[in-house]
Parts: structure tokens; C-alpha cells; sequence
């Protein structure tokens, strides 16, 4: 322990939202005062680093060099912890991470079933660097493949090897990314634009958010390298509005980049300029369709229009323009650092690397899983995510969000590749993966993304408006116990029509939730129609309540009954009117005593 | 006859300060394609759009009223009537549904009195639903302004709600 003095303990501490919620703050703090009370500030360095994606076991803690990982450190916890540190003892063992109360403490971050088969690319930096202080991202090699791209290589080359390491773009169609740049390249013209496209809005996918506010000098980089080889001096990062952690901190990088001269004008001397601006998002889903967010950053109603022209052709203030995601940007500057041979040896034949998926649900250990392209599905949910929560066992998995599909348990062993999925029905989209078990219902699931996607349809075209409406109106009517036997051909066939005629990608993706939902459980529709029985006891409708010998009249369900449709006298056994009762479920929830059942 | 003139063009307009949107167009410049940060400042100055405001940032950005309202209208973030002080935002995002967004619902709104999507009527806060906050292994999530709550259940909403309901007293 000679060289405490020179080289500090650091606590990397996660700042992410959800850590942030836990009280990761307080925990921090509470590090540097116990240090700095020992009069050892200079042996203790707290790094708020962004989102590790484990965000149940917030705060994260991880402290080095020998990645100790401690999980939901409270404040107390913290000053325990930075205490062991101070007088040179081992890790604190009841602190530690085990995978349940009987097994052996884990004691290293990297050997936790969640991360052993985990592949960091994407997220290399997130957790690791303080995405507020630029010279920790330099540290880790921030703008390195920036300066080797401008100085040593020509944007034939730079596309030559996107082209080669095979990168799919990670916000959902999975185009070649090296080809949508050679396309803009090749397009004349003076003007030229690039956008990174954040507007993250699919319900259960985090990767962006996590991106952005851990490590925003990845995208910048990105965005800086698409600029160059395509010949864009000016370039937005459009973001949703609902990530304002996101929004300050790449402010913030943008900012401190600029001082550096890693962007702005003349960058590295070269004469290369390049501005970057950030655009909010208003919340409208379908401004993560490209011709939408394009509409939306020049200050119209983001509604998309049919294309071709493509936005290569004829994007931003009709130049042309390349849209990236986020994902697929913060690959970039990897790919050039590695060598596109070494992405390209990752993943799959056709669909090359690592794909970032949001693993959440009814799984052990949820949380932002990178893996590399062509593990199967099983692998993820059962190797990475420990299987379902509280011993139920699983019912299938949601991937895609509202454009993709869910997949049963007997589909686990499908690789997670483009084609495959979408050959079983889902798609790899954003990276919602979604694990669902034997409580969820399925029609429900389904209605649940119609209702969704039925919202934020923009209107222009008709069989996304209407058809996703009526669509809707029949998963609701079976859900409720009103189906009809005709209900489910015809949802078929309205689903078909409705992906097949709708102008973008929300409409002709929208149907894919039922129509996979009809592919793997249909029998759990023809429950709902033809016995009114929901197996998972999800839908509401469907129950009957009732109150049990056990009740003690103390009169709380009838007082919130929305309905009156509970009767009794004090102190004694209250009773349903089944004819009144709306099945809201109100009685349950607030009986003191439990003495209320559905069936 | 005097007194009964038509007064459409002027109507509020000694109650309506528009010296908040100096400084939005200070920075966001009136240039057409600035109309959402605009909007978006606008906002934020005033908590919502009201039509006075619309109407100048329209006259401003030298565009058509009908226009600018069109925007506002389409993105769920533009508001046109007044809100609470306080917004609690439920998340209705996949992991939050499969794990029970609409029990936590059904609770705050019978909590509180008052249902998703409206105000409480003394203007102290608004009750609202979100797609998605990108808190998925918190789920299920609530939102009292910035502050997240999550992996709520029934009873950990009403906990919620009671103890806001409790500061909003005092």
C-alpha cells in the first residue's frame, strides 16, 4: 500500500436518472466528507459517472483499480465503505453483491452474472468516465479516431471502412450505415447536414438516454466523423424533451468541446469546421421517423412524407442530409480506433458487432445489456437477466417495442440478428426487450401498444389514423369480454392492410404487436371471446370480486366504491352488487384487511 | 356607442406582459424555424401558451396564426391551458405496464381526486401520463416534477400521494 498517497482510491459513483433517484447524490457526498473529515481527501477521488443501465441495484458503486462493486449504496452504506478504504482493509463483505441471501459474496464488478458475457462497445465509457468533465473522456480516448480521421485518412476511406466493418444502423431498419453515408457523399452540393437522432421514444428502450448522459462525447465524435466524410459543416442532435438530464450534459460536451477545439471551427488545423447544435423534441413519437424530424427541426408539425427523395437526396431545408442514431454513432470512433476487421469478427454474418437491448419486466436483473449481434435470445434472458422475477415462469419476450413483436419461451433459441427476428415476427428495433411472464395477459400486452402507437399516429395517412384506431376498438372489445367470433380474422386482416398501405414506418410497423401476438397466442384471444376467461387475470373486465367471510365491515371499500355498488352494515360482512360493479378493482386495493378476491 | 366598440384586437392586452418573449427572441432569434424552441422558451416563461403570447410569436416570426397553432397542437409537450404549480407524471412505458403502471394509476387519481390528464381546480398541480421516462428497471415510475418515484406498488402510490397531498397543505 506504498503508493496510496500518489494514487488515489476512486469511487465511481452512477448519476444516471434512476441512481440519481436512489440517492446516489447523497452517497457521493456523504464519500468526500467522511474523506475529508479523515483529513484523506487526496486518497479518496468520487467520480459521478453516467448510467451503468443496472439501475435496480442503484447506487452503483464501483471502486478501483480493483472494480470492487458494491450495489444500492445508501449514504450510511457509503461511509462504511469509504471507512474500509481508509484504514487499508479489505472490501466490506456484507456489502457486496450476491445473487441471493445464501450464496457466496461477489466481490468484482466485471464477474457478476449480469456483465460476464457482456460485450462494451457502445457503452465502453458509460460508468467509467465523468461525462461533465472532458478530460476524463480524453482520458479514455475521446476524439483520438476524430484526429486520425481528419489528419491521416480521406472520407473516401472513412466510408470505405464503415462500409467494411459491416455497422447496421442501431435505431430500428438496420441500413448500412457506411452506405447512407457513401449515398450523402455522393450527392452534390455545398450544403450538407448530419443529424443524431435521439428522439428515443419506444416505451421500455433506455439505450440513448444512457448514451447521451454518460458518455455524450461518443455521439459528438460520431457526428463529427459522419460530418467529415460526408462533407457536412453543421449538424443538430435532436433529443427528447422528456431527457433533460441528456439535453444538459450534451450541452455541457458540446460546450467543452468547443473550448478544446475538437469542434467548431479549423478543428485539429485542418481546416475542417463543424458546429453542432442541440434540438429539443416537443414529445411526438413519430419525430423519430427521419422526414418527421426533419419536418420537426425546421419548425413544422412533425409529420413524415413519403419518400424517395430520400433525405440523402433531399433532407434538412431540402439538402442533403444523414440521419444516425445515437447507438450507431457511438460506434464510430470505436470502429475507426480498431479497425473495422475487429467490429466486423463481432457478431454475425450479416449483422455485424454489438447491439445494446434495455432488458427490463418480469426478469431478476434488468437493466442496458450489450452483447454481441447473434446470441440467442435465451442466452440474454436467462444467462444475463437470471430468468423471471419471484419463480414464475416466463411467458415470452416483447422486443421492438410498438413496431416489433414477442417471441414465446419454445422461440428462445432464435439469434438476435436482423433476419432472424424479423422471420419470427419481431423485429431488433431501438432494443426494448421486454420479459414477460404467466401474469401478463397477452391481448392486453397487445392493446397496450395499439393504445400506444393509435396515440401518436400523426394523421396523414388514413390506414394508420383510422386502421390503428379500429384495430384498437376490437383488442379493447375482446379484452373486455365483448368479442366477437368474426373479431379475430377480421383484426387480421385490417392489420395486413393497415402495414401494408401506411405511409412510414409507425403505421406499416404498427400491426406487429397484434399480428405476432395472433401468431403465438391465439388461443388466449379465443379465451377471451369464446369462454370470457383471461388466464393471466390481467383484464380487469373479466373478474368478478367478491368480499370474504373475513371481512370486518369497517366500511372502507363501500366509501371508495366509485359506483355505490357495495352494501353492509357496520362491523359486518359487506357484499358486491354484481350488476353495478364496474371492476375497477378500487375495493381490493384498499381493503385493510385483504378480504377482498377476484376471480 | 363609444363605450360598445369592438375591442377582439385588443383584449387583455393590459393584462398580458409580453416582456418574457423579448428575451425568447433574443436568444432563439424570428427566424421561421425557430418556432418549436421558441414555443419552448415561450413556455417555459409562462408555464403554458396562452393565445396572446401565440399571437405575437405568429406576428414576430411573420407567420400565420393559424400556423403556429397548428404546431402547438401537435406536440403533447405544448400546453394552451394554464397547469398546476406541480406536475405528477405517471409512466405508462412497457416495463411499467407488465408491471402494474395502471393499478398506480387507478390509486393517485382516487388519492387525489382528480383523474389523468386535469388540473386540480386551485392550480396546484396537474396530474398527467408519460409514454415512457427511460427509468424501465425502476418500473413502475412516477414523476412529481423532477423527483422520480419508483418501483411502486398500490400501496407505495397512495404513500405517495398522501405525503404530497400533505405538503400541498402545508
Amino acid at each position: 500500500m506504498s503508493t496510496r498517497a500518489d494514487t488515489p482510491t476512486v469511487v465511481r459513483i452512477c448519476t444516471g436518472s434512476g441512481c440519481v433517484m436512489n440517492g446516489s447524490l447523497a452517497a457521493a457526498e456523504r464519500i468526500e466528507a467522511t474523506a475529508a473529515a479523515a483529513g484523506a481527501s487526496d486518497r479518496v477521488r468520487v467520480v459521478r459517472t453516467g448510467c451503468h443501465g443496472l439501475c435496480e441495484l442503484g447506487p452503483i458503486t464501483v471502486i478501483s483499480p480493483a472494480n470492487v462493486f458494491y450495489p444500492k449504496v445508501s449514504a450510511p452504506k457509503a461511509q462504511r465503505i469509504v471507512e474500509a478504504i481508509l484504514a487499508d482493509k479489505p472490501p466490506v463483505e456484507d456489502l457486496l453483491f450476491r445473487e441471493s441471501d445464501t450464496e457466496e459474496p461477489i466481490t468484482h464488478y466485471g464477474d457478476i452474472p449480469f456483465n460476464r458475457i457482456q460485450k462494451r462497445i457502445v457503452l465502453r465509457n458509460c460508468g467509467v468516465i465523468d461525462p461533465e468533465n472532458i478530460d476524463d473522456a480524453l482520458e479514455h480516448g475521446a476524439y483520438q479516431a476524430l484526429r486520425h480521421v481528419i489528419t491521416d485518412m480521406t472520407p473516401d476511406g472513412v466510408i470505405a471502412a464503415l462500409q467494411e466493418s459491416g455497422l447496421r444502423g442501431r435505431g430500428g431498419a438496420g441500413f448500412s450505415t457506411g452506405m447512407k453515408w457513401r449515398l450523402t457523399r455522393d450527392v452534390p452540393g455545398d450544403v450538407k447536414y448530419v443529424i443524431c437522432n435521439a428522439d428515443e421514444g419506444d416505451p421500455g428502450a433506455f439505450m440513448d438516454r444512457s448514451v447521451a448522459e454518460g458518455d455524450p462525447h461518443a455521439i459528438l465524435e460520431g457526428l463529427a466523423i459522419a460530418a467529415h466524410a460526408i462533407g457536412a459543416r453543421e449538424g443538430f442532435v435532436y433529443v427528447r424533451a422528456e431527457y433533460p438530464l441528456a439535453v444538459k450534459r450534451l450541452g455541457i460536451a458540446i460546450e467543452q468541446a468547443e473550448q478544446r477545439g475538437y469542434l467548431g471551427e479549423d478543428i485539429f488545423g485542418s481546416g475542417f469546421d463543424f458546429r453542432v447544435r442541440v434540438r429539443q423534441g416537443a414529445g411526438a413519437f413519430v419525430c423519430g421517423e427521419e422526414t418527421a424530424l426533419i419536418a420537426s427541426i425546421e419548425g413544422k408539425r412533425g409529420m413524415p412524407r413519403p419518400r424517395p427523395p430520400f433525405p440523402s437526396v433531399e433532407g434538412l431545408w431540402h439538402k442533403p442530409t444523414c440521419i444516425n442514431n445515437v447507438e450507431t454513432l457511438a460506434n464510430v470512433s470505436w470502429i475507426i480506433n480498431n479497425g473495422a476487421e475487429a467490429y466486423r469478427t463481432l457478431g454475425s454474418d450479416k449483422s455485424a458487432g454489438t447491439k445494446v437491448f434495455a432488458l427490463t419486466g418480469k426478469v431478476r436483473h434488468g437493466g442496458l445489456v450489450e452483447v454481441p449481434m447473434g446470441m440467442t435470445v435465451r442466452e440474454l434472458v436467462d444467462d444475463v437477466g437470471g430468468g423471471c422475477q419471484n419463480g414464475i415462469p416466463c411467458k415470452a419476450v416483447q422486443i421492438g417495442g410498438p413496431s416489433g413483436g414477442c417471441l414465446p419461451t419454445e422461440l428462445f433459441d432464435t439469434p438476435i440478428e436482423y433476419e432472424a427476428l424479423v422471420e419470427a415476427g419481431a423485429i431488433v428495433g431501438s432494443g426494448g426487450m421486454v420479459v414477460v411472464d404467466e401474469t401478463t395477459c397477452m391481448v392486453d400486452l397487445a392493446r397496450y401498444f395499439l393504445t400506444f402507437t393509435q396515440n401518436e399516429s400523426c394523421g396523414k395517412c388514413v390506414p394508420c389514423r383510422i386502421g390503428t384506431k379500429r384495430m384498437l376498438e376490437i383488442v379493447t372489445r375482446i379484452c373486455e369480454g365483448k368479442g366477437e367470433p368474426e373479431d379475430i380474422d377480421r383484426l387480421e386482416a385490417l392489420a395486413h392492410d393497415v402495414k401494408a398501405t401506411s405511409l412510414c414506418g409507425l403505421g406499416q410497423t404498427a400491426p406487429n404487436p397484434v399480428l405476432t401476438t395472433l401468431r403465438y397466442f391465439r388461443h388466449e384471444f379465443e379465451e377471451h371471446i369464446f369462454e370470457s376467461h383471461c388466464r393471466a387475470g390481467a383484464c380487469t373486465q373479466l373478474m368478478t370480486f367478491r368480499i370474504l367471510e373475513t371481512c370486518k365491515g369497517c366500511g372502507v371499500c363501500k366509501k371508495h366504491c366509485p359506483v355505490s355498488a357495495i352494501t353492509g352494515a357496520l362491523k359486518e360482512t359487506h357484499v358486491i352488487d354484481q350488476q353495478r360493479c364496474v371492476k375497477c378493482g378500487m375495493c381490493e386495493s384498499h381493503c385493510p384487511f385483504e378480504a377482498i378476491e377476484h376471480a | 356607442m363609444s363605450e360598445r366598440e369592438c375591442t377582439c384586437a385588443t383584449q387583455g392586452e393590459g393584462t398580458f406582459d409580453d416582456t418574457p418573449l423579448d428575451a425568447v427572441f433574443d436568444e432563439h432569434g424570428s427566424e421561421r424555424n425557430a418556432l418549436i424552441p421558441v414555443l419552448q422558451a415561450a413556455q417555459d416563461a409562462y408555464g403554458y401558451l396562452p393565445r396572446e403570447a401565440l399571437e405575437r410569436i405568429a406576428q414576430r416570426l411573420r407567420m400565420p396564426l393559424s400556423e403556429v397553432f397548428g404546431v402547438t397542437t401537435f406536440y403533447a409537450q405544448f400546453h394552451l391551458e394554464p397547469r398546476g404549480e406541480r406536475i405528477v407524471r405517471i409512466c405508462h412505458g412497457t416495463a411499467c405496464h407488465v408491471r402494474g403502471a395502471n393499478e398506480v394509476t387507478r390509486v393517485i387519481e382516487d388519492e387525489l381526486g382528480v383523474r389523468v390528464g386535469e388540473t386540480a381546480a386551485d392550480l396546484s398541480f396537474t396530474l398527467e401520463s408519460v409514454a415512457c421516462v427511460g427509468c424501465c428497471g425502476l418500473a413502475p415510475v412516477v414523476l412529481v416534477d423532477d423527483q422520480t418515484f419508483g418501483s411502486l406498488d398500490a400501496q407505495g402510490a397512495r404513500r405517495l400521494a398522501s405525503r404530497f397531498r400533505r405538503e400541498r397543505a402545508s
